[in-house]
């Protein structure tokens, strides 16, 4: 198979970018995504040309690390798939295909198609922990816990991390993950404890960072590649509204 | 040097307690006077970070990826060892420490593998207070399920990502610490070198992947928590930016590096479809519970569609030949006979580098809804790459690389040969002896980090008593002068071929020569071309960009040099190995039934290497394994 790609192409953060044009020649339908990326950067290597710069590492879905916008939809827009698990057999001969970084405020550009998701982790630093340290702690069969909780806790869990939420958003909002990520702490027994300070410290550490406000379009449930469900926002705008009306300490 | 191995006195049960009563102690307010820098965020980097800060010691961290909750224990799907007998199945501490000796054909050392047993249950503990959200039944309590190479239900899990689970358990516990300015955190930055000052290890010189500034970090212990090197081969199941890098320059300061030669394979991955590929998949084992694996009986059939071959006419090989295992025979075992019955020339699918692993009859007796609720994803997973559904007909699977039991040299204490260095997880050797046996990584890692470095580190600075480095000692200086002259080194060759290119062909010839099995003629050939291979690595490698950006080609470059030497003393360690034991099969040494041949009086023990310098010979310190409560017997699992 035969594809024309183009490539947003940015030195640094603090230069300006644009796209670049360069033909994908002899691809199979068994290769993924980022495997016919190798090949052209292959290519560029061979004619002493810079490669273009793209964060992959698991390359099976799981690490969250790859993060390209593909034809205008971040992961590419095949149902419950990161980009690491896109195959070229479901694009046509001869398409051209676009390929840009995340693009967010939140997430600025460190080169090429690799942006800088740190607000993420400050996020998960405001709050997102049970606050138990090393040892000490109960036999882990000592708390039941309903199977039907245990299993909407994993369902939010299930969340990589990887920002594709923020991407598609209009608003660059980052509700999604902040819901997945209060959600599976938030309903069970342990994470119970500090459910209103973790909610309202990670909500105002989401806002520090700049990402932008949910108008519920949905586009975020769409394309996230676990399928998180947008019903987690809902839940977490309840667990935040409970904790502001109990006037609970941060 | 004689290796001493630290490992306490007395009965094995009472070892583990005993020795945290004679530890030496640093009084709390004392802690946060010592420094340390952990490399490596996965299961056992993360957990040893978050731990060591909660006790108040001053903690750097230090990961490649661009978040610590992005490393490589992230892919674990199938689940964690812990001998908590929930299940009422017999399941104790000796089992679980048995199992895994048996499992690493008795080539780990005794008290290691009880004290991991041992603090496997508080494992558990420690994750479900931190909100793993582990598979449970309807009565609340925690699941369990079996795996490779055991015959009880110990097997924790959290749908088919128990390491994504436990990893974000233990981030989280980490970006707490990182929260309260306990630990600071280094993304994106890259170990290149450990600085060593009066003979112990007191820092590290790393590079800044973003603006590629060459820094050093001073520090009065150093913990390597990098993971294994499974990548030398190319293809493997890690993901692409794993390395040995940071083991590889330890070892070159003075660390020894045990047992290179125990690779394991991964029975359950996805086959190779062609030379373009970039990385393998594993299905987790754990699918070895519910499905069967088969290939024809006769030649003939292998071209026909699977549902058209009759029962009669199948070969359910593991059943046949193991049957009290079954398909769940360990890794090393189920791997070479799926290799045996392809080189017969009864594999399936393109190239004949498959074996089914059919779910038909699970779903008649359990019903497709719990089959989808177990390994749901792994279907899906299957599906994406291949694009067909396991539902319908039997997935292929063939061996791959996994995992590396190999890796520096470490004492009870986690300590290596370099005093001040820990080496924790996959990095070291510890554990596992020549075959890990499934869901006991995620064990080990977590055993390593929240459990043992934390009282074994403190005992090094009480006893150790050294001054504090200054970032002014020369060492630094030196060290990042070496490290930035070996980049502008990489950079000014400029010649033809891809640093992939050479990566390939390292690993193809490692495959070949020094894989699932291996011989003295093709150990030697291997040792002849690696050198070849490098030379002309150094010369003719094209390396693009500079070094002070952002330039993914040569942090390769830097990896696949490495490789490039590593390789050396791994087929080193094959050759000098004769005999078979686990991961490691030697053709000439089996039995006439095709089993692996140990040979205890000659081998049975620990193989050590000590760096002399470029181009000369490593020397081979020996640990002898004494085994004080458990008889070496020949692994049998039929
Ligand atoms: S590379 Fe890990 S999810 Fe894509």
């Amino acid at each position: 198979m035969n594809f024309t790609l183009k490539v947003w192409r940015q030195k640094n953060s603090s230069s300006p970018g644009g796209f670049e044009t360069y033909e994908a020649r002899n691809i199979l339908p068994d290769m993924s995504f980022l495997e016919m990326l190798d090949v052209v950067n292959e290519g560029l290597l061979a004619s002493g040309q810079d490669p273009i710069a793209f964060d992959s590492d698991c390359r099976e879905g799981i690490c969250g690390m790859c993060s390209l916008v593909i034809g205008g939809i971040p992961h590419g827009g095949q149902r419950g798939t990161t980009t690491c698990e896109l195959y070229m057999r479901h694009f046509q001969e001869g398409q051209t295909i676009t390929v840009e970084p995340w693009r967010a405020k939140a997430f600025p550009v460190v080169k090429d198609l690799i942006t800088d998701r740190g607000a993420f982790d400050r996020i998960i630093q405001a709050g997102g922990f049970v606050s138990v340290n090393t040892g000490g702690t109960p036999d882990g069969n000592a708390i039941p816990i309903a199977k039907t909780t245990a299993d909407s806790s994993m369902d939010a869990a299930a969340c990589i991390g990887c920002g594709a939420c923020v991407a598609v958003c209009k608003n660059a909002s980052a509700m999604l993950f902040v819901a997945a990520k209060v959600s599976h702490l938030n309903l069970l027994p342990q994470g119970k404890i500090e459910k209103d300070r973790r909610v309202l410290n990670m909500v105002k550490q989401m806002d520090a960072e700049g990402f932008g406000n949910c108008t519920v379009t949905a586009s975020c449930e769409a394309v996230c590649p676990k399928e998180i469900s947008l019903s987690f926002i809902a839940k977490m705008n309840r667990d935040y509204g409970a904790a502001i009306l109990k006037g609970s300490e941060r | 040097m004689t290796l001493d191995s630290k490992t306490p006195s007395g009965p094995l049960a009472q070892k583990w307690e005993k020795h945290k009563f004679d530890l030496k102690l640093v009084n709390p307010a004392n802690k946060r006077k010592f420094d340390v820098i952990v490399v490596g965020s996965g299961l056992a980097g993360a957990s040893a970070a978050a731990s060591m800060a909660e006790l108040g010691y001053k903690v750097k961290c230090f990961c490649f990826q661009d978040s610590p909750r992005r490393a490589h224990s992230i892919a674990a799907q199938g689940g964690i060892n812990a001998a908590k007998n929930y299940q009422n199945d017999g399941d104790s501490i000796y089992r679980l420490f048995y199992d895994t000796i048996k499992g690493g054909d008795f080539r780990s050392r005794e008290a290691n593998v009880y004290r991991l047993a041992e603090v496997s249950v508080n494992i558990i503990d420690q994750c479900v207070a931190q909100g793993v959200p582990f598979a449970r039944e309807y009565g609340g309590l925690l699941a369990n399920r079996s795996f490779g190479g055991a015959q009880v239900s110990r097997t924790f899990y959290a749908r088919g990502q128990t390491g994504q689970q436990l990893l974000l358990g233990a981030y989280q516990a980490l970006c707490r610490q990182i929260g309260l300015g306990a630990v600071q955190m280094y993304p994106r930055t890259e170990m290149l070198d450990v600085v060593v000052i009066d003979g112990h290890a007191k820092g590290i010189v790393v590079r800044n992947l973003v603006t590629g500034v060459i820094s050093s970090h001073p520090a009065d212990a150093v913990v390597l928590a990098t993971g294994g090197y499974s990548n030398v081969f190319f293809l493997s199941t890690n993901a692409k930016g794993c390395n040995a890098s940071a083991i590889w320059r330890a070892y070159k300061r003075g660390a020894f590096f045990a047992n290179p030669c125990y690779t394991q394979i991964h029975p359950t991955c996805i086959p190779v479809t062609g030379d373009h590929q970039s990385k393998l998949t594993l299905m987790s084992e754990s699918l070895r519970n519910d499905g069967r694996v088969w290939v024809p009986k006769k030649k003939e059939d292998c071209g026909k569609p699977a549902g058209s071959i009759a029962d009669a006419d199948r070969d359910y090989f593991l059943e046949r030949k193991y049957p009290s295992f079954g398909n769940l025979a360990p890794r090393d075992i189920s791997s070479r006979a799926a290799k045996e019955v392809c080189d017969e020339g009864r594999g399936v699918g393109p190239g004949g580098r498959g074996v089914y692993l059919d779910f038909a009859d699970a779903c008649k007796r359990l019903g497709e809804p719990v089959i989808r609720d177990r390994y749901g994803n792994l279907f899906d997973m299957y599906e994406k790459i291949t694009g067909e559904n396991a539902y319908r007909g039997p997935m292929r699977i063939y061996p791959a690389l996994h995992y590396t039991m190999g890796g520096l040299w470490v004492d009870y204490d986690l300590m290596g040969t370099l005093p001040g260095l820990f080496v924790l997880g996959e990095a070291n050797f510890s554990d596992h002896g020549a075959n890990r046996l499934g869901a006991s990584a995620l064990m080990q890692g977590l055993a390593d980090g929240y459990f043992v470095l934390p009282y074994t580190i403190g005992n090094y600075f009480a006893s150790a008593k050294m001054a504090k480095p200054s970032s002014s000692n020369p060492e630094f200086k030196k060290a990042e002068a070496e490290v930035a002259a070996f980049e502008t080194k990489l950079l000014a060759i400029k010649g033809k071929r891809t640093v992939t290119s050479f990566h390939r062909e390292l690993g193809r010839l490692l495959w070949e020569k020094c894989g699932m099995a291996r011989n003295e003629a093709g150990l030697k050939e291997a040792l002849k071309r690696i050198p070849e291979l490098r030379d002309e690595f150094w010369k003719n490698v094209s390396v693009t960009g500079e070094n002070g950006e952002l330039n993914q080609a040569l942090e390769y470059a830097g990896r696949v040099a490495d490789f490039m030497e590593f390789a050396e003393l791994l087929c080193q360690d094959a050759l000098h190995r004769r005999e078979s034991c686990g991961g490691h099969f030697r053709e000439e040494f089996q039995t006439p039934d095709g089993e692996a041949k140990r040979d205890d009086e000659n081998f049975a023990y620990v193989a050590a290497w000590e760096y002399q310098g470029e181009g000369k010979a490593p020397v081979l310190h020996k640990e002898p394994l004494v085994y004080e409560e458990v008889h070496m017997s020949t692994r049998s699992y039929k």
